[in-house]
């Protein structure tokens, strides 16, 4: 199977041909927003991050703006940096060049101004623009895609069908040698311990173990009981019991293959497999960790609803709620019936989500590319601002 | 005709309502371990469970092949399942000892 993306200079393939416009850090965030909009063919990455922060936080941030810079569906990248941040953008910029591709930068302070920046800025990603837009779509195998996967604005419907479908589409992608990548620890607590049995090795059923206790003590040195609050009315009134069953529901949409290995949040993950990124479940922190990890096509099956993609990564919405599918159809992709029962219904629900990912791979593009909707990610810190 | 609720795994010993059933509703339910008939016993909201096998109180509820919770008390097929007879292990599987 084949999907025809863009080759980049390292190697990797891209599935879009954007030029990203990055900040730096909170406080360049509108000048990147303006560049961003001044230029066709630009997509801005903001965040609330980069300076005020502890020292690994700092650390945390630039690598994640740096594997973000890394995603294959960048083409080239503009860095907006004020100029007294903590995150150092000559070394943000350096990690980026490694990959071959054309990495410039706009000090605000140094240049002198908004005004003067965004016009440095637009100038700067034009030429960026026309140079990347040379590029052509070739054929490639589907075994070059890293797959995201997320479940999102969850009710019982997702544990049903969509979720179930999300992972016979990433065992497929695995069995052909690409990668899947899922992840909010948030979200494995109460059924770790399955997951752990299906570690690869046993340092990385450890590490399962680890992350979902680390999420945990963090929320109790809050006084916050992350097991106390599951589930929560909301789900208790759609028909989830106990936080292993909506936990179950929930590691279901990364398949049945063996996990490779756990990353930390930014990290890039290497070679084939399926992977775990340690993240948290709330969308704008956790499409950036699929970005950072070099995701170019993420799966995003959600229950009530939820309306976002990312900047520069195509973000399929699937759904086995018929009112939402119906409601929400400005921001939902696909609907499979949550009476597909049995191994065989699955499959095939599976295989044609698979052709689906092939087509946005190829260009096809989702509701939330063409609604615009997802200017906003962040980056997930674990400490105070200070 | 498409099936009113849904067993996911074979070793499964509850069943997911996909429309609001009602109290004495009858249901013949395919799934990859054959064909079962059950009779309610309660009405049982869309996304709701109900019981497909005698659960003694104490055992397993078990959802996609894996253990869910513990019953709080003797559960019949056709029984609602939910948080007034099933309590949570509270998502510490070493308190199921092995699973299943």
């Amino acid at each position: 199977m084949s999907f025809a993306g863009y080759q980049r200079q390292n190697g990797t393939v891209g599935t879009r041909n954007y030029v990203g416009i990055i900040s730096m850090v909170c406080c360049a965030n509108d000048v990147a927003w303006w560049i961003s909009q001044g230029v066709e063919g630009c997509v801005p990455f903001l965040h609330s991050h980069g300076c005020g922060q502890t020292q690994p936080d700092l650390d945390l941030v630039t690598r994640t703006i740096t594997s973000v810079g890394w995603n294959p569906n960048l083409a080239a990248v503009l860095l907006v940096s004020l100029g007294c941040e903590s995150v150092l953008v000559d070394k943000i910029a350096e990690g980026i060049m490694q990959t071959g591709k054309r990495v410039e930068k706009v000090i605000i302070q140094k240049i002198g101004g908004s005004t003067r920046a965004v016009a440095e800025g637009c100038r700067l990603a034009r030429s960026m623009v026309i140079e990347v837009s040379k590029l052509r779509r070739e054929d490639f195998p589907d075994s070059a895609l890293m797959m995201g996967v997320k479940c999102g604005a969850s009710d019982t419907t997702s544990g049903l069908a969509a979720n179930p479908i999300a992972g016979a589409a990433c065992d497929l992608l695995i069995d052909h040698g690409g990668s899947c990548v899922f992840g909010e620890t948030t979200e494995f607590i109460g059924a770790e311990h399955i997951l752990a049995q299906r570690a690869a090795r046993p340092e990385v059923a450890q590490k399962i173990r680890n992350i979902v206790e680390l999420m945990e003590k963090r929320a109790m040195a809050m006084g916050f009981d992350m097991r106390g609050g599951q589930p929560t009315a909301g789900n208790i009134a759609g028909g989830l019991t106990t936080i292993e069953e909506k936990s179950l529901g929930a590691i279901v949409k990364g398949g049945s293959k063996p996990i490779q290995e756990v990353y930390e949040y930014g990290e890039r993950p290497q070679g084939n497999g399926l992977f775990i990124v340690d993240t948290p479940g709330r969308e704008p922190e956790f499409l950036t960790a699929l970005a950072a990890a070099g995701c170019q096509v993420v799966v995003f099956t959600t229950g009530l609803g939820a309306p976002q993609g990312f900047p520069f990564i195509p973000v399929i919405k699937v759904t086995s709620n018929p009112t939402t599918y119906e409601r929400l159809e400005d921001h939902i992709d696909m609907f499979v019936e949550p009476t597909i029962n049995g191994d065989s219904g699955i499959t095939q629900a599976g295989e044609a989500l698979y052709q689906e990912i092939l087509a946005v791979a190829s260009g096809k593009q989702t509701k939330a590319e063409v609604t615009g909707y997802g200017n906003f990610p962040n980056i997930f810190t674990l400490g105070p601002t200070i | 005709m498409k099936q009113r609720a849904v067993i996911l795994n074979v070793e499964d010993n509850v069943a997911t309502a996909l429309v609001d059933l009602k109290s004495k509703d009858g249901l013949e339910l395919k799934f990859a371990g054959g064909t079962i008939t059950i009779e309610l016993n309660s009405d049982i909201p869309f996304g709701h469970k109900f019981s497909i096998a005698n659960i003694e109180h104490g055992s397993q509820v078990i959802k996609y092949g894996e253990a869910i919770g513990i019953a709080k008390v003797k559960i019949h097929p056709g029984d609602y399942v939910h948080v007034h007879n099933v309590e949570s292990a509270r998502g510490r599987g070493d308190l199921y000892g092995g699973t299943k």
